[in-house]
């Protein structure tokens, strides 16, 4: 017996994010850190949470295991609940099929069971790769004053990014009128943020004809959508102002970071009324040294710092050894930088160690070290490299 | 073996009377991060010990705040877990229940609950003691030496107004208690100091107070150890990692400032994989400036920091504007310091803002604190 609710949420977590190269060899994407101490997953569970959602299906599929531990019960964003709270959907055996989730449509249909039990009025859908700040409540009045059967949160994107995203076409209503998944010539800049409101019932019927359709790809942008659209059901678009960012690129994604830098931010993290929860870990305060430089950067808890570190965002546990020298770089958790090393414009995967005197990337281009690599001291890394040690 | 755990949250309170006028002892800022409370709740934890009361007497506010459920220390329990033991004072209260000032009342007074206890051992602590100490080995070394109680002390060189506020004991070659010196007057030199833990099996502490309410005992140290040293077998573990007290406000100083010397305190914090747990707001990593310059600092997450800051410990939330310079200063949650503001040996309680241009010092021997919520 659960209480009524209008809306649960189901998070999409499960896609390998293969563009981000040795970051999520071992990872999910949705796994990936952030910002120091965040992972990337935090945005969307914490926005579920600061909009008052507080049932929450995870679908995973890729490199569970972090992402599993790392949600664990949901406590650190109060999502550990005697009703609801959050849980996680991974691909099952079933009676008569035992398959992988084919795409983001079979992925819920699969999971049709879960939210049944909730009997909830609307689902949202959700990725658990986007850095955004957003409150679903207001999207969902939105969609319940407009007696919506689907509500696609949209974004205006650069026309020379619009062919990357599913793009939309609405009449001044916001009624969409045509959907196109990653058009060649893009008819707007109106593109869709891969968030959904759909009523239940609908979402139940469309999701149970697609999967009869052999020839569907079983995706919400290429299937459930213009499906949707061709019987003249009610779908509007619910436009959205704020930052956001699909970091599904290298590139993406150390820019992603650098957006946190500088006096005025474009994403703003220290945020009292909409906070971002991450997990707990006790690490003691941050050590500065007596020779440490440190400029316009984001370090975080358990880091030791006694060389120099420029422009460059730190999760949980560096080091950063005397004379050695980081800028413009991301480094991730429990990653060693000894003595006189140089790392510039690269990408540090957790537990990596750079040896003393080594050198690491140029700023032509992002370099990546891949997660518990040792790179031997005096080594020379060239820029753009993607480099995953010699270890399996 | 199993163990309960008993934490006296107020005793000692008036030793750092300017931090405890708002809140416990137990409840004092510590390290950039901490609570004194995180030592032994956390001591306690890693040790298997996952029953602990927490004896409270007035001003428990912002303990309840910290500890909250429990949570942050795996204490959140179906069984056994964490519980704060407000004074116990029944209706038509009389003398005999007013509120206790030593150990032994405390423990009279919520004698009901430590008689609940089903562990077969107690260890009881105070929050003036800093360190990362596993209580598994000095359990063991109590059953296995038959000890009636066993004293946890550190062998520390003291002058003379450390000894005036110290216990020391003075044992045999066995480490079996003979003598005991209560805040001794002319002592200086070594000696093994109490560090305020102490081991005894539940049936041994329950007779204690059984025995204390009969005869009107108020002090465990004086009117029961050492009256007994004969009798009774009492023994000392010479605890040997790192170690820090809190008896006075120069002390509570020197100890936060000397995690900035170097980081060594990182054992303290993190021991063998049995680290300090603490309950902190959450916040955003910490967000060092274009022009900021720091140096031999501990640094919370969630700070903001354009100035320079050196020798200093800064809890989360702080904010150091431009030009403004922070040495050898604690500066406690969400402490804003304003531009062109110097500040040397200050320490700053949650909340206060130190508006531009203002010039604070006071000195290692007396620093100059500011209490909660205050503007300058």
């Amino acid at each position: 017996m659960y209480k009524y609710r209008d809306c649960i949420a189901m998070i999409l977590a499960g896609g390998q994010g293969s563009r981000l190269q040795a970051i999520t060899d071992k990872v999910a994407k949705p796994a990936v850190s952030f910002g120091g101490k965040y992972r990337i997953i935090d945005f969307t569970l914490s926005n579920c949470v600061n909009s008052g959602i507080y049932t929450v299906g995870v679908l995973t599929q890729y490199q569970p295991l972090l992402l599993n531990e790392y949600i664990g019960n949901g406590s650190a964003w109060d999502l550990d609940r005697m009703d609801g709270g959050v849980v996680i959907l991974p691909p099952y055996q079933a009676k008569n099929s035992a398959d992988w989730y084919k795409g983001t449509a079979n992925a819920v249909y699969k999971n049709i069971n879960f939210i049944k039990r909730y009997n909830p009025e609307n689902v949202l859908i959700l990725s658990g790769d986007h850095i955004y700040k957003m409150d679903y409540s207001k999207m969902l009045s939105y969609h319940t004053v407009k007696g919506a059967d689907c509500t696609i949160g949209t974004i205006d994107v650069p026309v020379e990014d619009a062919s990357r995203f599913g793009i939309l076409t609405t009449s001044e209503d916001n009624t969409i009128t045509e959907f196109e998944e990653k058009p060649k010539i893009p008819k707007s800049t109106t593109a869709s943020m891969g968030i959904y409101i759909f009523k239940t019932d609908i979402l139940f019927k469309y999701l149970e004809s697609d999967e009869k359709d052999k020839t569907s790809s079983n995706d919400f942008g290429k299937n459930i959508i213009p499906a949707m659209l061709k019987s003249n059901l009610k779908l509007y678009s619910y436009p959205f102002n704020g930052y956001w960012r699909d970091v599904g690129t290298v590139k993406s994604l150390w820019e992603a970071d650098m957006d946190l830098l500088g006096d005025t931010p474009s994403l703003e993290l220290n945020d009292r009324s909409w906070r971002i929860y991450s997990g707990y870990k006790p690490y003691p305060p941050q050590y500065i040294g007596d020779n440490a430089k440190i400029i316009n950067s984001i370090i975080t808890e358990g880091c030791e710092i006694y060389g120099t570190v420029e422009n460059s965002v730190l999760s949980e546990n560096v080091t950063v050894a005397r004379g050695a020298h980081v800028s413009n770089s991301i480094i991730m958790s429990n990653v060693k930088i000894e003595k006189g090393s140089t790392v510039e414009y690269a990408i540090i995967d957790s537990g990596s160690t750079i040896g003393a005197g080594a050198t690491i990337g140029t700023s032509s281009e992002i370099t990546v070290v891949g997660s518990s690599v040792d790179i031997f001291p005096g080594s020379d890394i060239p820029g753009g490299s993607i480099y995953r040690g010699n270890k399996s | 073996m199993s163990a309960a755990g008993i934490i006296f949250s107020n005793i000692h309170d008036e030793c750092i009377s300017e931090l405890t006028r708002v809140r416990t002892m137990a409840s004092v800022p510590f390290g950039g991060k901490y609570r004194l409370i995180d030592f032994p709740l956390s001591n306690m934890v890693n040790s298997n010990i996952n029953n602990i009361k927490i004896i409270t007497h007035y001003n428990y506010h912002s303990l309840m705040d910290h500890i909250g459920s429990g949570k942050k220390w795996d204490l959140a329990r179906r069984n056994g877990g964490v519980k704060i033991l407000p004074p116990f004072i029944t209706a038509y209260a009389n003398r005999e229940n007013s509120l206790y000032t030593t150990r032994l009342e405390a423990l009279r007074s919520v004698s009901a609950s430590i008689d609940e206890i089903e562990d077969e051992y107690v260890v009881m602590s105070d929050c003036d003691i800093i360190c990362n100490v596993n209580f598994k080995e000095i359990i063991n070394e109590h059953i296995s030496t038959g000890a009636d109680i066993t004293i946890v002390v550190k062998e520390e060189t003291l002058n003379q107004e450390q000894a005036m506020k110290s216990v020391l004991f003075i044992a045999d070659e066995e480490k079996r208690i003979i003598d005991v010196l209560s805040f001794p007057e002319n002592y200086n030199g070594r000696g093994y100091v109490w560090m305020n833990i102490l081991i005894i099996s539940k049936r041994k502490l329950m007779s204690l107070i059984l025995d204390a309410t009969a005869h009107n005992y108020n002090s465990l140290i004086q009117d029961i150890i050492a009256k007994r040293l004969k009798d009774e077998n009492y023994r000392l573990f010479a605890y040997d990692g790192y170690f820090g007290r809190v008896r006075s406000i120069p002390e509570y100083y020197s100890q936060n400032i000397a995690l900035t010397r170097s980081n060594s305190a990182r054992e303290l914090f993190l021991g063998k994989n049995s680290p300090i747990y603490t309950s902190v707001p959450e916040t955003s990593s910490t967000y060092y400036g274009n022009s900021c310059s720091v140096k031999t600092s501990m640094i919370a997450d969630g700070c903001s920091i354009e100035g320079k800051v050196e020798n200093s410990i800064l809890f989360s939330g702080v904010k150091v504007d431009k030009n403004a310079t922070v040495k050898n200063s604690i500066l406690f949650e969400n402490t804003i310091v304003s531009s062109n503001v110097k500040l040397n040996c200050v320490i700053s309680d949650k909340n206060v803002v130190i508006q531009a241009g203002r010039f604070l010092s006071g000195h290692e021997t007396a620093p100059f604190y500011i209490e909660k919520n205050k503007m300058i």
